[in-house]
């Protein structure tokens, strides 16, 4: 049951794009076209829970033991950096096609806010391993959902006659708060 | 290009946020009022500062293979003293501003500037450039939040000007991508005429 309550949460009531402002600038740059939006979630998915994995094991076991958590950021962030550059030799290997489609995204992600910010949040929740693999997953099916949404009202804008200076960014991001405006109807479900 | 305008590129014809649409994340989480986006603006400038000035001394001792996770680490050394400061000095702003403070690690702003204009400058210019570029960013962070400030609740800096409520949703979430999209776009149009 638990579970579903943080399912629920971060999918839909605390969307971590639309109501945290993780992830703004990919959720911004790549959602011009549905299928480099699908590629892109997809590529955050499978970073931010293998990430959100190895963070957890690391702080729990190297940093808390030793009593440095200061060092949290610098550590986070070279295992993030380091993961990326993992996953995608590896995949080279041993997937070509799944390359194809994530490949171009992946260095993209060691910059993406979103992937940092929830390693840090499951300490800060102080959720267990399950817990933490749980809300990882279901946050990145959250930034997939508001990314491809978006994508495909930004596919449809294209068509639109939109004055000059709102062209771009401006119009994009005042379709995101639309959007978060309709996102906040879930309030209160949990 | 003279220093002078290598400082002020920042403000303007160059402004990070406005211009470049550049560190969304911490622009639109951090503006719920003025005071917390100049906070989070003058944490920004500090690391833009360190890790500029840092960069551009060693940039030639690195291998350009290492080049970006050697900036990686020296942005990260610098957020967590601006974290550690912050949470020793400044709790009350510190706790508002919360998971945002570690994230000025992944700010495109500061890997940017580090890569593209620090590595290749002398140590003044990597200064005055980073001093410029993160004093812009709080700018209009500063702009920002005193827009959602002043509409969201009819206050600024805390000091209440209008009686009763102001429009509730610019404080909160949507608020933040709308009030963003539309100054982008009076920039915009000032910039073309």
């Amino acid at each position: 049951m638990e579970y579903i309550i943080i399912v629920i949460s971060a999918v839909l009531v605390n969307n971590i794009v639309l109501a945290q402002f993780l992830g703004v600038c990919p959720f911004m740059g790549v959602s011009n076209k549905v299928s480099t939006a699908v590629g892109m979630s997809g590529a955050v998915t499978f970073v931010m829970v293998l990430a959100a994995i190895v963070t957890y094991l690391i702080y729990t076991l190297i940093l808390e033991k030793l009593g440095i958590v200061f060092m949290q950021t610098i550590t986070y962030i070279l295992i993030i950096a380091s993961l990326v550059q993992m996953v995608e030799i590896v995949l080279k290997k041993i997937s070509q096609p799944l390359y194809q489609a994530l490949g171009i995204f992946l260095p993209l992600i060691t910059t993406n806010c979103a992937v940092l910010g929830v390693a840090i949040l499951v300490i800060k929740k102080e959720f267990n391993l399950i817990e933490g693999v749980v809300y990882s997953a279901a946050t990145a099916l959250g930034f997939g959902l508001a990314l491809i949404i978006l994508a495909g009202i930004r596919e449809q804008l294209e068509l639109a006659d939109i004055p000059k200076g709102v062209k771009g960014a401006p119009v994009a991001l005042i379709v995101a708060g639309i959007l978060a405006l309709a996102f906040m109807g879930f309030t209160g479900i949990v | 290009m003279n220093q002078l305008q290598n400082f002020t590129k920042g403000f303007f014809r160059e402004n990070p946020l406005f211009v470049l649409v550049l560190g969304l994340c911490p622009a639109l989480a951090t503006t719920t009022s003025a005071i917390n986006g100049l906070g989070m603006g003058i944490a920004t400038t500090f690391v833009l500062l360190g890790s500029n000035t840092v960069v551009s001394l060693i940039s030639k001792l690195i291998p350009d293979k290492v080049r970006i996770p050697s900036f990686i680490v020296i942005i990260a050394s610098f957020v967590t003293i601006v974290d550690l400061l912050m949470n020793a000095y400044v709790p009350e702003l510190y706790e508002k501003l919360g998971i945002f403070i570690p994230l000025i690690v992944v700010n495109c702003i500061v890997l940017g500037r580090a890569e593209a204009f620090a590595s290749k400058n002398d140590l003044p210019t990597a200064f005055l450039d980073g001093l410029g570029m993160g004093l812009g960013f709080t700018m209009a962070l500063g702009i920002l939040g005193a827009f959602r400030e002043i509409a969201g609740s009819g206050a600024i800096f805390n000091y209440k000007f209008i009686n009763g409520d102001g429009i509730l949703v610019f404080v909160l979430a949507p608020g933040a991508f709308i009030a963003l999209g539309y100054l982008i776009a009076f920039i915009n149009r000032i910039r073309k005429t």
